[in-house]
């Protein structure tokens, strides 16, 4: 159900559907990508980013939302806090609870660290995470015409040759190991009759070699590796999340400082390896934009671990998907996984004609719809103003068999149909949304985070809250691999490291350090950080509230 | 702007507020002025945090739904449920097999399946939830598995259950025991493996690793790239 002026131009995409089924454009040459990436892409934009003030990455060029939050002041004065007194004392404390920090503590407790020892601390419930939500898939080079080799080109290449080679080894060659350790879980790919996994391309891959459970993937991962954590007894402290990290005198990470929500006390969590797995930044809304991301995704990780000296990188670049629901608006910035272009449907302007490959790395991809929109004018606008690009959707069918909407992509199809469009029959609208940190903190290959010219000795961290991996974008179905084969790493290595460490007498010092350098930068104490959610609340509740309870 | 919206009148916990129509329910309780902490997770549809309620005036039926997939109407009560209680049985994976007992062993009480369909009219995904149910009773363990797939197990399901069944969690059962004894296994996946372990690409990833941007960039931009057309296949 769409209104009338939409319709009429759904009429012109259904005109040159049977033409559009046997050519697609051709992909663009390098010059082409750069130039669209350079007029086009909001990354590139000067004024949405400004130069850090302070800190190991000062001088770093990051988007305003996050420099925001790097120059603000911590919730707490450390004189307030009492650290004699702990409340959990562990070996390994992961701060998240999404499928990196699930997979970091399974990995943990294979390598000899009994559950009673972990502690898994977040924000939201076990599995309420950008994992979950994943929907496209997970890449692996596990067929015959593929190797971990092409698969390191697609990802440096994609990533415009900016990513950490040793970080991008470990993501390959760990990848099919990952799929099997899953299928042994018993987490249920997509197989041919055989048992060969059914795999598909993504953008900007140059092997099928996207793995999928439906389009509910991700969540297939998660709720299987929090079942298995469940059944293994390791405890989760659901609704608190970290809001500082805590040294020891001699300046190792020795557990954190974490908030329960609802009763607002602190918890001393006292620990000798601690993994950050507290995922990206999507609801910083870096430049306005809608986001795919869950409620809770607001770079507290990287936050606090920059307090303590952790390098930022690659955190110039945000990936926006290209494509987000643009319309209807109860749904604008959800994400219509890539999936949908992977199995045939494609980007057509508002007079159905094709302008771009559907299967552009993302970045360029984003670019193009843009450019469509904004620099050709030839978007599709919405009721409420919105421009959008239509996803031909019904291609799927066509090319694939009736049905195969439904079951291969019945997540995305259930949430358009319980707004009354039908994606079998009719197109969707999309348009680019804020989707992926493509930076973060450093680690090196062993995930341990690294400081100005060391190791940060204790610290440890996994998926999107950490950078390198990806360079300057990520690609589909990297991001879920990210999280497993950095969880895996992290699990592994923080449990070795634990076995091993002694800790002596808790410290905030490092915060204290922090405050006298945003003083001495003249930072107003107008902004704390972390943030812990997005306020979306009314603003006409805002501008009367109070605060006296 | 506000001012010109339409807006309807919905019922939070029994305290009326006026929202913009349009809204979804969650959207609607920010607006309101309600911010999250339980109730909200990814807000699109996949992790069944935003359970809720509600009945509509005039209306007899209770129905049930997800805040962020779900738009206001005019006179909803609503209220959204924190948290389910439920029991998930405990088992190695490893050590337990697939046979038609198993979910029945683990969770007994669906025996105690009257059949009502309820659990099914309860579903936000439209799960045929009863009849998988139904067939772990039967210990089809593979029609379980497929039936429940879509599940976000937000928990309304059990919720509703006069049996007081923990649907989500047979399901989950159902699955794993599903995705690991009786789905074939990629054979491709298990030699790929073993090829890593033995160090077959290790030495062409090390030259990859010591190659120039330049270098990369010229193999990068002539890689030859699989065909797109996916042939259709029958099994999936």
């Amino acid at each position: 159900m769409y209104p009338k002026e939409m319709e009429k131009s759904i009429r012109k995409v259904e005109a040159t559907r049977e033409e559009r089924l046997h050519k697609l454009p051709e992909r663009m040459s390098e010059k082409e990508r750069q130039e669209v990436l350079q007029k086009w892409h909001p990354d590139y934009k000067p004024e949405a980013k400004r130069k850090l003030k302070i800190g190991v990455s000062k001088g770093s060029i990051v988007p305003h939302e996050v420099a925001d939050l790097i120059e603000a002041y911590p919730l707490i004065k450390p004189e307030e806090i009492d650290l004699s007194q702990v409340d959990y004392d562990v070996d390994v404390l992961i701060i998240g609870g999404g499928g990196a920090g699930t997979a970091a503590a399974l990995f943990a407790y294979y390598n000899g660290i009994k559950p009673e020892n972990i502690l898994i601390a977040t924000k939201l419930r076990h599995g309420d995470a950008n994992t979950m939500m994943a929907q496209g898939g997970i890449q692996a080079a596990d067929k015959e015409n593929d190797s971990p080799i092409i698969h390191y080109l697609d990802v440096i290449g994609g990533g415009h040759f900016a990513n950490k080679p040793e970080l991008v080894a470990k993501l390959v060659m760990d990848a099919p190991s990952i799929i099997k350790w899953h299928e042994e879980l018993g987490i249920m790919y997509d197989k041919k009759e055989d048992g060969e996994m059914i795999t598909i391309h993504g953008g900007g891959t140059s092997r099928k070699r996207m793995h999928s459970a439906k389009d509910y993937t991700g969540m297939e991962i998660m709720r299987v590796l929090r079942d298995e954590a469940r059944n293994i007894g390791i405890p989760v402290l659901e609704f608190s999340p970290a809001i500082e990290l805590l040294q020891d005198d001699d300046g190792k990470v020795a557990g954190a400082l974490l908030y329960n929500l609802e009763t607002e006390q602190y918890y001393v969590a006292k620990a000798k390896a601690t993994i950050l797995a507290t995922g990206g930044f999507g609801r910083l809304h870096i430049q306005g934009f809608p986001t795919t991301n869950h409620y809770g995704a607001t770079f507290d990780g990287a936050v606090m671990a920059y307090r303590l000296g952790a390098r930022l990188r690659d955190m110039d670049s945000v990936q926006y998907h290209p494509t987000g629901v643009a319309y209807p608006e109860q749904i604008v910035g959800l994400l219509v996984t890539e999936k949908v272009r992977s199995l045939g449907a494609q980007p057509v302007n508002a007079d159905g004609e094709q302008f771009v490959h559907p299967l552009e790395a993302r970045d360029v991809e984003a670019a193009a719809l843009i450019r469509e929109c904004y620099g050709r004018k030839k978007g599709v606008v919405t009721p409420t103003g919105m421009q959008g690009i239509w996803l031909d959707s019904p291609m799927i069918d066509i090319i694939h068999g009736e049905g195969t909407i439904e079951k291969r992509l019945g997540a995305m199809f259930r949430m358009f149909n319980r707004f009354g469009i039908d994606m079998r029959e009719e197109p969707i609208l999309v348009f680019p949304t804020l989707h992926y940190q493509n930076g973060g903190i450093e680690i090196d290959a062993e995930a341990r985070v690294l400081g100005k010219n060391n190791v940060i000795q204790g610290l440890f961290a996994a998926g999107e809250v950490e950078g390198g991996v990806h360079g300057k974008n990520r690609l589909m179905g990297n991001s879920l691999l990210d999280t497993q084969v950095f969880g895996k790493i992290a699990g592994i290595n923080s449990a070795k490291y634990a076995k091993k460490a002694k800790i002596g007498k808790l410290s905030l010092k490092h915060v204290n350090r922090y405050i006298e350098e945003l003083r001495k930068a003249k930072i107003k104490e107008e902004r704390k950080a972390p943030i812990i959610f997005p306020d979306y609340r009314g603003e006409q509740v805002l501008s009367r509230a109070i605060d006296i309870l | 702007m506000q001012r010109k919206m339409k807006m309807v009148r919905i019922y939070i916990m029994g305290k009326e507020y006026r929202v913009p129509e349009g809204l979804t329910i969650m959207k609607a309780m920010e607006y309101a002025g309600y911010r999250y902490i339980r109730g909200a997770g990814c807000r699109a549809g996949f992790c069944g945090a935003c359970a809720t309620v509600y009945r509509k005036e005039g209306d007899y039926k209770l129905y049930a739904d997800l805040a962020c997939q779900t738009t206001v109407e005019d006179g909803m009560y609503l209220v959204q449920l924190p948290f389910t209680p439920a029991n998930k049985a405990i088992y190695d994976l490893e050590k337990i097999k697939a046979d038609d007992k198993t979910l029945v062993n683990f969770y007994p009480e669906i025996a105690r399946c009257v059949s009502c369909n309820t659990c099914t009219k309860a579903c936000p995904q439209e799960l045929d939830v009863m009849d998988y149910i139904q067939a772990s009773l039967r210990g089809d363990i593979a029609k379980a598995a497929e039936l429940s797939f879509d599940c976000i197990q937000c928990g309304l399901c059990a919720l509703r259950c006069p049996a007081e069944i923990v649907h989500y969690h047979v399901a989950q059962l159902a699955r794993r025991l599903y995705g690991k004894y009786l789905a074939p296994k990629a054979k491709h996946l298990e030699k790929r493996v073993k090829e890593i372990e033995e160090g077959k690409f290790d030495a062409e990833l090390k030259k990859m690793m010591k190659k120039s941007i330049e270098e990369l960039r010229k193999m990068y931009n002539a890689r030859d790239i699989e065909p797109e057309e996916e042939m259709p296949t029958e099994s999936d």
